[in-house]
Order: C-alpha cells, then sequence, then structure tokens
C-alpha cells in the first residue's frame, strides 16, 4: 500500500507526460460518452416521465434493469457492430476513442434515462395539475421539468460519469488498448497488473479516483453557484 | 430497423468527431508477450521513424488475435502457433507466414516444489510428475499460443489432459501476466514464455523449475492479412511493416532488445 502511495506521487510529481495523455484520453472519452447520454437520455426520460401508454410499465423495468449492463457485453456488442465483418464496419472506427465513446454513451444510456426517468416523473406528480392549468402539453410539460429539476439530474449525470469512468470491459475491447491511441487509466491499470507491477497498478487506481473525485467536486461547486444565483 | 441503424450511425457520427487524425497507421493483432515483454515499445518507433507508419498493436492470445484478423479487423497477425497460424493461412486469411524470431517457454514453479522436478531438462518427465504429485498445476486455458504449446506438450507426454485432470489443473482462461499471477498466489506450475517471465514483476515465491528443454521451443510467425480476402487491409502499409520485421534493420532492433542484460528474442527470419 505505502509503496503504491509512492508509485502515485512519483507519477503525479514527474508528471509523467505519457500519465497526462492518458489521464486526458480518459476523461475526453467518459466526458464525450456522458455528453451524447445526456443529450439521448434526459429527454428520453423526460418523454417516458410524462406519457401514458401501454407497455410503460415493462419499458421502466427494462430500462431500470438496463442500468445493470454488464460493460463487457456492451463492449462485445459494440465490437461486433463496427468490426470490419459488422453492419457498421464500413466506419472504420473500431480500436478508436470513437468506439470507445460509443460503447460508453451505450453503456450509460440507460443509467441517465432511468434516472432522470424517476425524478422527473416525481416532479410530474407534484406539479402535473399546476402545469395543466398553465396549459401546458405534454411536450412542454417535459421541458419545463427538465429545467426544474435540473440540479438533482447533475447527479444522475454524475453517476453515468463514474460508471463510464470506471468501467474497463468495453473500453478494452473496442479500443484494444493501444499504446499511444486508445490506453485509457482504466485499461492501463489492468495492464500493469497483468505485468504483475501491482504497486504501479494501485497507484495508477488511486490518481483515477482521485481525478473523479476532482470532477465530482467541480460539478458540485457549479451546482452550489448556478442554484444560489438563481435559487 | 431502418431507423435504428440511422440512428446507430448518427451516434457513431458524433463519437466519431473527437478522433485522432493519423492517416498513415496499420493495426497489427498480436500476443500479450511480445506487448507487455515490452518488445513492441522498442522496435516500433524504430519503424515509424523511418516509415512515419504508426503501428497499433491490439495485444491477445493467439487464437483470439488470429479471430479478429479473420473478421478483417488488423492488417498484420504476430503471433506464435504455428498450427494455428497454418489453418489461418489454409483458410485463405493470410498472405504468406514469414518465420520472425523465437525464443522458449520455461516451466515456472514454487520454490517449495512439490513435485520435485527442479532443476530438471526434461519438459515431459515434469509434466508427469506434475500430475501424479498432484502439484498445482495453472492453465492459461484461452487458446493463446502458450495455451496452445501446453496442450501439445502434455500430449506429447502421453497424459489426455482433458480426461485426466483433476483439481490440480486449474483452468484460468487469463492472459499471462493474470495467470502468473494466480500462479504466485496458489504456489502453482505454470507454463510461461520466457520473454513475459523475465519481464514479470509480482514472482512471490516462483522461479524457473525446468528449462532448455528442445520441445520447448517457441517460434514467432508474422502475415499479412489477405486484402483479396479483406478489402479494407492496407496492403501496402501493411506488407512495409512484414518486410521490415524480416529485414536485417528490423531483426537488428528485435536481437537489441534486453532487459538487465539478458536478450529476449533471438531473430531467425530466413
Amino acid at each position: 500500500m505505502s509503496e503504491a502511495l509512492s508509485a502515485a506521487l512519483a507519477l503525479l510529481v514527474g508528471l509523467d507526460s505519457r500519465l497526462v495523455e492518458i489521464v486526458l484520453l480518459s476523461l475526453r472519452v467518459s466526458l464525450s460518452a456522458v455528453a451524447i447520454a445526456a443529450l439521448l437520455g434526459l429527454p428520453l426520460g423526460a418523454a417516458i416521465a410524462v406519457s401514458r401508454f401501454p407497455g410503460r410499465q415493462a419499458v421502466i423495468v427494462v430500462l431500470n434493469a438496463l442500468m445493470g449492463l454488464p460493460p463487457v457485453v456492451v463492449g462485445l456488442l459494440v465490437y461486433l457492430l463496427l468490426s470490419r465483418a459488422g453492419p457498421l464496419g464500413a466506419l472504420g472506427i473500431l480500436f478508436t476513442p470513437s468506439a470507445m465513446v460509443f460503447a460508453q454513451s451505450i453503456l450509460i444510456l440507460p443509467i441517465v434515462a432511468a434516472l432522470s426517468r424517476q425524478a422527473i416523473e416525481d416532479a410530474w406528480r407534484e406539479y402535473e395539475e399546476q402545469l395543466r392549468s398553465l396549459g401546458a402539453g405534454r411536450m412542454s410539460a417535459a421541458l419545463t421539468l427538465l429545467w426544474d429539476t435540473r440540479f438533482s439530474l447533475l447527479t444522475t449525470i454524475l453517476a453515468g460519469f463514474g460508471r463510464a469512468a470506471a468501467e474497463v470491459g468495453a473500453v478494452m475491447i473496442v479500443g484494444g488498448n493501444i499504446d499511444g491511441v486508445t490506453r485509457v487509466m482504466t485499461t492501463t491499470i489492468a495492464l500493469e497488473t497483468s505485468k504483475g507491477d501491482l504497486p504501479l497498478a494501485l497507484g495508477l487506481g488511486m490518481i483515477l479516483i482521485a481525478i473523479v473525485i476532482a470532477v465530482n467536486a467541480a460539478a458540485h461547486l457549479t451546482r452550489e453557484l448556478a442554484q444560489r444565483r438563481y435559487g | 430497423m431502418d431507423l435504428i441503424r440511422r440512428l446507430l450511425l448518427l451516434v457513431a457520427w458524433i463519437a466519431a468527431s473527437p478522433a485522432s487524425a493519423q492517416d498513415k497507421f496499420i493495426v497489427v493483432a498480436s500476443t500479450t508477450s511480445t506487448e507487455q515483454s515490452g518488445l513492441f515499445g522498442h522496435i516500433l518507433p524504430v519503424f515509424q521513424k523511418k516509415t512515419g507508419i504508426q503501428v497499433r498493436v491490439v495485444a491477445l492470445g493467439t487464437g483470439q488475435a488470429l479471430d479478429l484478423a479473420r473478421r478483417g479487423d488488423a492488417d498484420v497477425v504476430f503471433v506464435h502457433a504455428r498450427s494455428a497460424e497454418e489453418k489461418f493461412l489454409a483458410e485463405g486469411h493470410g498472405v504468406k507466414r514469414f518465420p520472425v524470431m523465437y525464443n522458449d517457454f520455461v516451466l515456472i514453479g514454487p520454490q517449495s516444489d512439490p513435485a520435485q522436478i527442479r532443476g530438471g531438462k526434461d519438459i515431459l518427465e515434469a509434466l508427469r510428475k506434475i500430475k501424479t504429485a498432484g502439484a498445482p498445476f495453472v492453465s492459461r486455458g484461452d487458446r493463446s499460443g502458450t495455451h496452445m504449446a501446453e496442450l501439445a506438450l502434455w500430449k506429447i507426454a502421453n497424459i489426455d489432459i482433458e480426461k485426466e485432470k483433476g483439481p490440480w489443473y486449474r483452468d484460468t482462461g487469463q492472459g499471462m501476466g493474470p495467470a502468473l499471477n494466480a500462479a504466485a498466489a496458489m504456489d502453482g506450475y505454470i507454463l510461461a514464455d520466457r520473454g513475459t517471465w523475465i519481464s514479470f514483476k509480482n514472482r512471490g515465491n516462483l522461479a524457473i523449475a525446468v528449462e532448455g528443454d528442445k520441445q520447448l521451443f517457441n517460434q514467432y510467425g508474422i502475415m499479412l492479412v489477405n486484402p483479396l480476402k479483406h478489402p479494407n487491409v492496407k496492403k501496402d502499409l501493411g506488407q512495409a511493416f512484414v518486410d521490415w520485421v524480416i529485414s536485417p534493420d528490423g531483426q537488428k532492433a528485435i536481437a537489441d532488445y534486453k532487459i538487465g542484460g539478458e536478450q529476449l528474442f533471438f531473430p531467425n527470419a530466413k
């Protein structure tokens, strides 16, 4: 453990340029994935929250269950899609950061959609009459609620980010852990563990956790400031 | 279905935009032993400096690496299981196989040596003793080159491992490093390639038990994936890499790679 700590410190103090590259790629991939998942997942969650259709309960159950999608399964599916022999093979993006963003987006889309569905449905229950009396249709009600619940939706998005930053199964398969191209924090940790360099692997793990904490702290701070300003 | 396809394309397009622009590159499907021993880190910069071609290595077990190329997802394969490579060629997926280099497998075991085989030279005798003693043996179990070599050795030793394995035979289904980690944790015997063993750090009580048997010879080969079968293969760039690896320059780069003064791979291209 102390060996790991000193390995982590040595990496940080040395500000190894390769480590910086790996950290930046991790952030770029996971933040892109979160952005895409939010873009698709929030409207989807809101739409399910305010609409009523046959089979809705089943959709909700499935959506909630998909939060537990194993990353390795998502990785395999995306690999088969993007493989040259697969339906999207012509894109030629297998073993690139794009493929990793693609896989992580799919992995965290259900998390964003399911959690935002819950948050917005709770708000909908509370304000339905009020919104209806103002003459709001379901569409505009959904948009209003998305805006009103934006602070709790931030937590939803952070949950998605946490999942994306932590997973190794999907990015390993579709990225290939190629040195200098698709190697991110988690795949580096897996690689160093394979090489038997456990202190270095653990040291990298500590840095990863520190980065995730920093991202969450930044989000928290933004939220506090925004809440103070706009109530 | 068409709508789903379009949506997927849209997502892929959004995801594709931040991709790094590097057009002169090839994908090489290779093995964990070449990647994790640091060989590629040593020779690829030399090749890139000379040709400007970036080599992107995806390191898998030999079986998986060949499967990857079978789907057209690699331009070149660089692996170590001759019979599997020849099958790949016979199926028409490869152009031609060139021998590149060799090293050897070593049988690793705990210092306590429950099967009493340390210092021996006969790998077949050692395997028989492990089985008789029922000493823990860790198998890769992942269709890698090393796994295929291990299975072949049991066969030559006249042991039908599928039928005769007991609880002492532990099939981990993992890469060389994780399997060595497992062997270190359970004080087991394990067949490893020397390159990975030399660069492996978490040895615990493990040490080389048997080495130097002719049967432990480990040959690596390289093949361009067949562009007639897989039209997206970067034929010229891939061929340039194959040509360089078997050229005097490439062979010298391989021979120059050492850890602690010890050479890991011995070039033998013809």
